[in-house]
């Protein structure tokens, strides 16, 4: 009487697993080629990290900081990865910046692109707006099921995952950037007869470009939002160490991964910060 | 069909903004005013069969209140913004049948365009904005700085080539557009309200710098403005639109002293006639002109019976050679066998029929004779008296005399 017949109830979940099934069939060849896409340049980087020296890769973070960024950040820099190395978790960070890296990397190659696209057609623009805004309000945990369904447990498809999450903004920004360039300088490009790629590269991109790096700028603090998220579907890492401390309340454990995700955000946030500033104003 | 004269001619050009233009047709065919078929059908009508030619060398000010159809006009030329019907030929080109490749070209050599709003590029230093026209086009970069460099001398601007464009006042930033427009070394200039943007007294200034530079180089322009001061100060002639067509297209004197209809006429009537008036309007006959042969005595007689104090000598080709005060002659001893081209002065106050009222103002205050107004082979065209002169300046309005009341804003 108060239980809602089961006779009706849709087997909807039965119907996703098929279609999901048919997919993963079908399409295989293409999952294997992202995966390959993916895996790539997270082997290089990944590999990268491990070798280079704890002491290089901080003077190089101090040095970057310094020459673009105010120089607090320098000091920052170099106190806070000390402190991440000494707390042991130098290894653990390497492999979390990997992933962030990888995954920026593509949103910022893949995000662009299709910004600049859509600031071109205002059919296309129309066409993916809802579906950014969609991604904008979906719970970040959503975007494990497919990750893991297409591509498994492991690193890629956590960097799957937070592509997926970490790439509207690199194309939000990109389009606003360019469709906020002044309308007389654009046509100031083309009365001086610039083809469109001129356009784009001479007068556009230029200046859309603190726009463009403040997407990159937000990408990168989604992507790190994900760090956690992410190790849920097998990224090692900082993530990881954070999970494992919730699972077996150690709070030490995890409290101090968690701080070492917010030492990599600050600096990682403050020099691409000065970098989307760097060139059109001056310090 | 082309004449080699006409730098730019636009025939029959409408420009409709709207979604289906050929569909209000009909409503225009009736008469139907911009503002009813906006309401209609959202259809605006920027620009309403024009039609005109430039002239090579010519400076063609177009004139107009705000959403007049200025700004579409003149972005029909470059086609920055395609005509919904009608032509126009650059050079005998016409362009609206030219490809995305030759309309290029059109514009990488043969038109340049000023902006409002200067549209500089903030992220490169001032010369590498001069160059853009020309590294667009793949110039070397050689020949890029050497074209740069002049143009930068022609808007006084040599020594900023490594200044930011934001550390540069508005002035300064016009004139890098300006540089940037002469460096591409085009024949025709497209200026869209080029210093409307400025403060009053740089407008001024950069006002008087376009006519020095336009004597330094020769240079076709079709220019935009709302200051009817400034459409009658550089342009040789001037269109003046309303509602996106043309309403009155003629020299600044004719614009002043023949306005077309009472929209003209509220334009000019606070307009200094002295600027743009010229005192061949004012012209009058000369009351005695004589040969050089003559003796004074016979001269001072005929002056007499006139009732005048002055006589012009002109010669056979009708050369003026002297003129001959009253004052002067009667200081002669012995009049009866001096000729007056003895004693006439050989230094007079002269003038082109073609100076304004205004120019003309001086040369009656230094003496006690009328100006003569000369042509360029010196012959005596007429006399401009100082009454005549002083009358044309203070009339305001038109010729008819009426009076009107002017009224004064702020
Ligand atoms: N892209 C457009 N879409 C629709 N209507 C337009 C467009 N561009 C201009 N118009 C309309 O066309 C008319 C002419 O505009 P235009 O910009 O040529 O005027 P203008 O004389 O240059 O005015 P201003 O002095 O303000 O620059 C105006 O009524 C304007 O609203
Ligand atoms: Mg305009």
């Amino acid at each position: 009487m108060f239980d809602f017949p089961e006779i009706f109830a849709l087997p909807l979940g039965e119907w996703i697993n098929i279609a999901v099934d048919w997919l993963t069939v079908t399409l295989s060849s293409v999952f294997n080629i992202i995966t390959i896409g993916i895996r790539t340049p997270l082997v290089y980087i990944e590999r990268f990290l491990w070798w280079i020296p704890w002491w290089a890769l901080i003077l190089i973070l101090a040095i970057l900081a310094w020459k673009v960024a105010r120089h607090w950040v320098a000091t920052v820099t170099v106190i806070g990865l000390l402190f991440i190395g000494l707390i042991g978790l130098w290894d653990h960070t390497m492999t979390t910046l990997a992933i962030i890296v990888t995954a920026v990397f593509v949103s910022v190659l893949i995000g662009i692109p299709l910004g600049i696209t859509a600031a071109k057609s205002d059919r296309f623009e129309q066409s993916i707006r809802p579906i950014l805004d969609g991604m904008q309000t979906m719970p970040s945990f959503v975007y494990l099921i497919p990750a893991v369904f297409f591509f498994g447990l492991g690193k890629v498809p956590a960097v799957v995952a937070t592509f997926i999450y970490a790439v509207p903004p690199s194309i939000r920004l990109t389009n606003l950037g360019i469709r906020q360039v002044a309308a007389e300088t654009v046509e100031a490009g083309k009365a001086f007869g610039c083809t469109g790629a001129q356009l784009l590269f001479k007068i556009q991109l230029p200046l859309a470009r603190p726009s463009i790096m403040a997407g990159v700028n937000q990408t990168i603090m989604m992507a790190l939002a994900m760090v956690v998220i992410a190790s849920m579907i097998g990224a090692s890492g900082l993530g990881l160490e954070v999970l494992r401390g919730i699972e077996r309340l150690d709070v030490g454990r995890g409290f101090l991964a968690g701080f070492a995700i917010v030492i990599v955000a600050i600096i990682i946030d403050r020099i691409s910060q000065a970098f989307g500033r760097a060139g059109t104003t001056r310090k | 069909m082309a004449d080699n004269n006409h730098k730019i001619r636009c025939q029959g050009l409408w420009k409709i903004f709207g979604p289906r233009p050929e569909s209000i047709r009909d409503l225009i065919e009736n008469g139907a005013s911009k503002q009813e078929i906006r309401e209609a059908t959202g259809h605006v009508i920027a620009i309403r069969d024009v039609s005109f030619e430039v002239q090579d060398n010519e400076v063609f000010v177009v004139m107009g209140l705000s959403g007049s159809g200025k700004s579409t006009l003149v972005r029909c030329i470059n086609r920055l913004i395609e005509p919904s019907s009608g032509s126009i030929f650059i050079e005998g080109a016409n362009i609206g049948e030219m490809d995305e490749h030759d309309l290029r070209e059109l514009r990488r050599h043969k038109l340049s365009m000023v902006f409002q709003h200067f549209g500089l590029l903030p992220h490169r230093s001032v010369i590498d904005n001069v160059t853009f026209g020309l590294e667009v086009r793949g110039d070397s970069k050689k020949e890029r700085m050497e074209n740069a460099q002049k143009a930068l001398e022609l808007v006084e601007l040599s020594g900023w080539e490594s200044s930011r464009i934001q550390e540069l006042s508005g002035g300064m930033q016009q004139r890098v557009g300006l540089a940037r427009a002469l460096a591409i070394g085009s024949e025709i200039l497209l200026m869209d309200e080029p210093f409307s943007a400025l403060d009053p007294l740089i407008r001024r200034q950069m006002q008087e710098e376009f006519l020095n530079l336009r004597s330094k180089v020769k240079k076709t322009v079709v220019f935009i403005t709302h200051d009817l001061l400034e459409a009658l100060t550089l342009g040789d002639r001037i269109a003046i639109m309303r509602d996106g067509a043309i309403i009155q297209l003629g020299t600044p004197q004719e614009i002043v002293t023949m306005p077309a209809d009472d929209y003209v006429r509220e334009f000019v009537k606070d307009v200094p006639r002295g600027k743009v008036v010229p005192v061949s309007t004012i012209i009058e006959e000369p009351p005695l002109v004589t040969d050089g042969e003559k003796s004074v005595k016979a001269t001072v007689e005929e002056m007499e019976k006139k009732g005048v104090d002055f006589a012009f000598i002109v010669n056979a080709n009708g050369v003026c050679e002297g003129a001959l005060a009253l004052e002067d002659a009667l200081a002669v001893k012995e009049n009866g066998a001096t000729k007056i081209g003895e004693v006439a002065r050989r230094e007079f106050p002269t003038i082109s029929p073609d100076a304004t009222l205004e120019q003309g103002l001086p040369l009656i205050s230094e003496g006690d004779m009328p100006v003569a107004a000369l042509d360029k082979g010196r012959r005596l065209v007429g006399i401009i008296t100082r009454a005549a002169l002083l009358k044309a300046v203070q009339s305001n309005g038109e010729n008819s005399g009426a009076p009107k009341v002017t009224t004064h804003q702020g």
